[in-house]
C-alpha cells in the first residue's frame, strides 16, 4: 500500500445567486417555486430564441477566478456542449471548453502532509440544466432551473490524501459565501463535486485512466467514497487487473461506489464557439474593479485573528463565517480599550458560549468578560466597609464636601479604590458615599 | 389600374393620396392569391382578416399566433408564442402578414424543393425552380403576391431566388437585423432581409427592420437610414471592382454575357471598373459547407421529439444530410481537420474581402452561374445543388452586405446582378443597384401570368 500514491483532481460547479439566470431576464430563484414558471422562449429553448449574457454572473466568475489567483483569459468564449437529454432544451448546452474566462490559478490547503498549493486548471461560467423528477412511472420536467448561471471549477491532479479534500471543498465553500455569489448548499444543489480518481506507484508518472466519482451531494459522502475508490483501485493494480476509465457514484447505505457509465459510453460533446454570443472582452478596468471590491478572505481573516493572539483552530472557527468574523472583530475593537482582556479572552467567550450573534452586543460581551476578569466587588456590605474606613482615615476631604467642594468625593472614591485594589465598583462606591456623607 | 403591381413606395404614396383604401388593397392582394397561389404554391398559410400592406413572410422567420412551419414537417403544427423582432417592427409601421412563404426546409436548400410542402413554382416558368431557400418570398413578389417580403439568407437564399426570380432581394450586413425570432440554420450566417420590387423599397424595408435589439446580442449596431437624395446621387467616380474568380468555368455563358453587359452600363453610368482578385474563393464552399453543417447539427438538435412533438425521422433528406456532416465535423479528433480549419479559411476570406475593398468601392459579378433550371433536377445530385451557391457564399462568411439587382434575361428567364459591399455599407451597395434600376427600368418586366 504505501508504495501507492492517489492522483485526485476535483471539478466543482457552483450556482450562483444572481437574480436573473444566465441567458435571459428570467428569475433564478427557483428553488421550491412552482415547476415552470420561471421560464422564456431563451431557457426554453424555443425555436428562434437567442441569448444574451447577464454580465452580473460573468463578475461573479471573475471574483471567484481572481479569489483563487486565476488569470483572466486575453479571449474567452462561450461554447456549445452538445448532447441529448431531456432535461437540456436546446439540445446544447452554453458552457466553455476551449476558451474559459479564467485559467492557471492556485490555492493552499492543508492535509496530512501539511499546506499545499492545489493548482486550479480553470474557473469557467455556463448554465444549468433543467431538473428532473421520476415517479410513478413518469418522468417530469421543470424548467425554472434552466439557464440558471453555474461557474464550474476544475483543479489539477494535485490532491493526494482526503484531508485536503474536504479543506479544498470547505475553503472554496467558504470563500463562495465570502464573496456573496452563490449560497453554496451542498444539499440543495448549490453547489456540487466531482472528484477524479487513479493511483500511481509513487514517483511514476500520471496514470492512464481516471474514475469519475459523480453525483455525490455531500462533503462527507464524497469522501467516503474517495477514500473507498483508493481502496478499491490499489486492491485492483495490486491483483494484476486492469482498471476501467469510468464515471461511478457513491451508495451510502451498501458504503460502496457502483459503476454509472463506462468509457465506452463516454460522450462526444462536439463542443465548438457559441455563434449566438459575441466574444468576452474583459477590459482592465473591468478587473481592476472587481479586485478593489474583493472581502478580506477566509484565510487571511483567520491569519490575521492569529496574529491578534487567536489560537489556530480559534482563528479558524472564527473565520468561517463572515458574520461572524465580522462580529468578532467588531468585539475586539471594543475590548481594546481594556487591557486586561486580550483576542484569546474574546474567542473563548464566543466559541464556548456559542452566542448568538444576533442577540448580543460586542459591547456586553466586553463588559461582562473585563467584570469577570477584573473581578469587581459590588457586594455593597463590603463596600460600606471600606467606604466607612476611607471617610475616617480622610478627615480633609469629608471637610471639604461637606463645605460644598464636589471635587472632594473623587479623592474618597479614589481612597476606596486604593482600598480594594482597584476592584470596587466606582458607581455603586459613589452612592454609598454620598448616603455616609 | 392594378395596384398589385405599384411597389412599396408606390402603394405608400397611393394608400396616402386615397387613390385605394386598405381594404381594397388587401382585397386585389387576396384574389389576386386566391388564383394564382394554387399553382405556384407560395403561400402555406394565408392571413385573410389582416389590414395593413401586405407582406409575405418567410416560414423560417416567427409570426405570434400564426403557424409557423419552417417549410418543415417536424413543426407542422407550431404556433410561435412570440413575433420575430424583424415582424415587430414592420407591424409597428402598419405592414400586415399576408402569407408565410414557403421554403427549403428550414432554410437548407437553393431550389425550394426541400420544402415539406412541396416546391414553389417559378412565375416565369412554371417547370422550373424558384431558387432557394426563400422561394416563396421571391416568387411572391416576383407575382405580385405580396408588395414586398422578408427572407432570410445563409449563403444566398435571399438573393439568389431573388435573382432567379427577376426581383431584388438584400442580404443586409450580419448583425444588422435583429435574428431574434428566425429559426436558426447556421447562426453565425443567417441573415433577414428584404425582398422588393425596387431598389429604394429594399432600402426602406431595411430602414424598418434595423437597428440594435437587446434581444440579439451580436445585433448592437444602429439602425439603418439613408436619404433617398444619398440614395439617388449616380455612381460618377465609383470604383466597381470586377472578380477575376467569379467569372470563370462553370458560369452559364449567356449569364455571363448578361452580367457584362450589366457592368458596361455601370462604366456607361460613371463607374470605374477595377479589377480585383478573391484568391480564396475556391476554398469558400467547402468552408461553408463545414461550418453551416456544424452550426445545423447543433441548432436542429432542440427537435429531438420530445416538446415539439414530431418525431425526428420526419426531417426531410438535406436536412439528415447536414445534421450528420456536422455531427461528424465536429466529432473528438476532427475539430482540428474540419471546423478550426474551415474557420481559418473564412478568417482569409474576410482578409480577401477587405483588401478588394481597398481598390473597390463596390464589388460585382453573377449572383447565379446559371438562371434557373428544371424542377427536379438537381435533386439527386447535392453537390451539383451546393455549386449553385457558389458565388453567394461568400458575402455570407464575410459577413458583408449583398444586392441582387435584375439585369436581364438569357431564354426568357431572369438573370441577377450582385453587388457587394463592405460591412455596413448597405448604402453604397443599394446606391449602385438604385442607379443601375433606374437606368435598365424598360428590361424590368413581369412575368406573364395569365392563366
Amino acid at each position: 500500500m504505501n508504495n501507492y500514491e492517489p492522483v485526485i483532481g476535483l471539478e466543482v460547479h457552483v450556482e450562483l445567486n444572481t437574480n436573473s439566470k444566465m441567458f435571459c431576464k428570467c428569475s433564478a430563484d427557483y428553488f421550491g417555486k412552482e415547476p415552470n414558471t420561471h421560464t422564456c422562449s431563451v431557457c426554453l429553448g424555443l425555436p428562434g430564441a437567442l441569448p444574451y449574457i447577464n454580465n452580473k454572473a460573468i463578475d461573479y466568475c471573475l471574483k471567484i477566478g481572481l479569489v483563487l489567483n486565476c488569470q483572466i483569459a486575453q479571449k474567452s468564449l462561450f461554447e456549445r456542449k452538445n448532447y441529448f437529454y431531456p432535461d437540456l432544451p436546446k439540445g446544447y448546452q452554453i458552457s466553455q471548453y476551449r476558451w474559459p474566462l479564467c485559467i492557471n490559478g492556485w490555492i493552499e490547503v492543508e492535509g496530512k502532509e501539511g499546506i499545499k498549493r492545489i493548482r486550479i486548471n480553470r474557473v469557467h461560467q455556463e448554465e444549468d440544466t433543467g431538473k428532473m423528477t421520476h415517479s410513478n412511472n413518469e418522468t417530469l420536467v421543470d424548467f425554472n432551473r434552466s439557464g440558471v448561471p453555474l461557474v464550474e471549477i476544475v483543479t489539477e491532479p494535485d490532491f493526494t490524501d482526503v484531508a485536503e479534500i474536504r479543506d479544498y471543498a470547505k475553503k472554496l465553500q467558504q470563500c463562495f459565501r465570502y464573496l456573496g455569489v452563490s449560497n453554496a448548499d451542498m444539499e440543495r444543489g448549490d453547489m456540487r463535486l466531482e472528484a477524479n480518481v487513479s493511483i500511481r506507484v509513487k514517483g511514476e508518472k500520471l496514470p492512464n485512466y481516471r474514475v469519475e466519482l459523480k453525483n455525490i451531494n455531500s462533503f462527507r459522502f464524497m469522501v467516503s467514497a474517495v477514500e473507498y475508490e483508493i481502496k478499491r483501485q490499489i486492491k485492483e493494480i495490486e491483483a494484476g487487473r486492469i482498471i476501467n476509465q469510468e464515471t461511478r457514484g457513491w451508495n451510502e447505505d451498501k458504503k460502496c461506489s457502483y459503476l454509472q457509465r463506462s468509457k465506452e459510453k463516454a460522450h462526444d460533446y462536439r463542443y465548438f464557439p457559441e455563434p449566438d454570443l459575441p466574444e468576452l472582452i474583459i477590459d482592465r478596468n473591468r478587473i481592476e474593479g472587481i479586485k478593489k471590491s474583493l472581502p478580506e478572505l477566509p484565510w487571511e481573516k483567520g491569519r490575521r485573528f492569529e496574529q491578534a493572539g487567536v489560537k489556530k483552530a480559534d482563528a479558524r472557527i472564527l473565520s468561517e463565517d463572515k458574520g461572524l468574523a465580522e462580529f468578532f472583530e467588531n468585539t475586539l475593537k471594543h475590548g481594546q480599550k481594556y487591557q486586561v482582556i486580550n483576542a484569546q479572552d474574546i474567542a473563548n467567550y464566543i466559541i464556548n458560549k456559542k452566542v448568538d450573534i444576533n442577540l448580543i452586543l460586542p459591547t456586553q460581551i466586553i463588559e461582562e468578560i473585563r467584570d469577570k476578569k477584573v473581578g469587581v466587588i459590588t457586594d455593597l456590605g463590603n463596600l460600606q466597609k471600606m467606604a466607612k474606613k476611607a471617610l475616617i482615615e480622610n478627615p480633609e476631604s469629608v471637610n471639604d464636601y461637606k463645605k460644598g467642594k464636589v471635587a472632594a468625593m473623587q479623592v474618597l472614591i479614589g481612597a476606596v479604590m486604593r482600598l480594594s485594589g482597584g476592584k470596587a465598583d466606582a458607581e455603586k462606591t459613589k452612592e454609598i458615599l454620598k448616603k455616609l456623607l | 389600374m392594378d395596384i398589385t403591381k405599384f411597389t412599396l413606395i408606390e402603394t405608400i404614396r397611393g394608400l396616402k393620396e386615397k387613390q385605394f383604401s386598405q381594404e381594397e388593397l388587401k382585397n386585389a392582394y387576396l384574389s389576386r392569391i386566391n388564383t394564382l397561389n394554387p399553382k405556384l404554391n407560395i403561400f402555406l398559410v394565408i392571413k385573410k382578416n389582416n389590414t395593413g400592406i401586405p407582406a409575405g413572410i418567410k416560414d423560417v422567420i416567427l409570426t405570434k399566433g400564426i403557424k409557423t412551419t419552417a417549410g418543415s414537417k417536424i413543426l407542422s403544427n407550431y404556433i410561435p408564442p412570440y413575433n420575430a423582432t424583424a415582424v415587430e417592427k414592420l407591424l409597428n409601421q402598419g405592414i400586415s402578414i399576408i402569407g408565410k412563404t414557403n421554403c427549403d426546409e428550414f432554410a437548407m436548400g437553393g431550389s425550394g424543393e426541400n420544402s415539406a410542402y412541396q416546391p414553389t413554382k417559378n412565375p416565369w416558368d412554371l417547370t422550373k425552380v424558384t431558387g432557394g431557400s426563400s422561394s416563396g418570398s421571391a416568387a411572391c413578389v416576383a407575382a405580385d403576391l405580396a408588395v414586398f417580403a422578408l427572407g432570410s439568407d445563409t449563403g444566398g437564399s435571399i438573393r439568389q431566388p431573388s435573382s432567379l426570380c427577376g426581383v431584388i432581394g438584400l442580404k443586409p450586413t450580419y448583425g444588422r437585423v435583429s435574428r431574434y425570432g428566425l429559426i436558426a440554420m447556421a447562426s453565425s450566417l443567417d441573415q433577414i432581409g428584404p425582398i422588393t420590387k425596387s431598389v429604394e423599397d429594399a432600402a426602406l424595408v431595411l430602414e424598418w427592420i434595423s437597428g440594435p435589439d437587446l434581444y440579439d446580442s451580436n445585433c448592437p449596431n444602429e439602425k439603418f437610414t439613408m436619404q433617398p437624395s444619398r440614395l439617388k446621387a449616380g455612381i460618377k467616380g465609383l470604383k466597381i471592382g470586377i472578380p477575376k474568380e467569379y467569372f470563370g468555368k462553370g458560369l452559364d455563358s449567356k449569364v455571363k454575357e448578361v452580367v457584362e453587359r450589366a457592368i458596361k452600363k455601370l462604366e456607361e453610368l460613371g463607374g470605374k471598373i477595377v479589377e480585383v482578385s478573391l484568391p480564396n474563393s475556391k476554398y469558400a464552399l467547402a468552408a461553408y459547407y463545414i461550418i453551416v453543417s456544424s452550426e445545423v447539427s447543433s441548432n436542429m438538435a432542440r427537435f429531438d421529439g420530445i416538446r415539439f412533438g414530431s418525431n425526428r425521422g420526419n426531417f426531410g433528406a438535406e436536412v439528415k444530410r447536414r445534421i450528420m456532416l456536422g455531427t461528424f465535423a465536429l466529432s473528438a479528433g476532427f475539430w482540428d481537420e474540419y471546423y478550426s480549419k474551415a474557420a481559418k479559411v473564412r478568417t482569409l476570406i474576410k482578409q480577401d474581402f477587405e483588401k478588394a475593398f481597398e481598390k473597390a468601392d463596390v464589388i460585382v459579378g453573377p449572383v447565379s452561374p446559371t438562371t434557373a433550371w428544371d424542377l427536379g433536377d438537381k435533386v439527386g445530385d447535392p453537390l451539383k445543388m451546393y455549386l449553385a451557391d457558389i458565388y453567394t457564399i461568400s458575402a455570407n462568411l464575410a459577413g458583408i452586405p449583398g444586392l441582387s439587382v435584375p439585369c436581364g434575361f438569357s431564354e426568357g428567364l431572369p438573370v441577377g446582378l450582385q453587388i457587394l459591399g463592405k460591412e455596413w455599407n448597405e448604402g453604397i451597395v443599394l446606391k449602385v443597384g438604385y442607379a443601375y434600376e433606374q437606368a435598365t427600368k424598360r428590361q424590368l418586366k413581369k412575368p406573364d401570368l395569365k392563366f
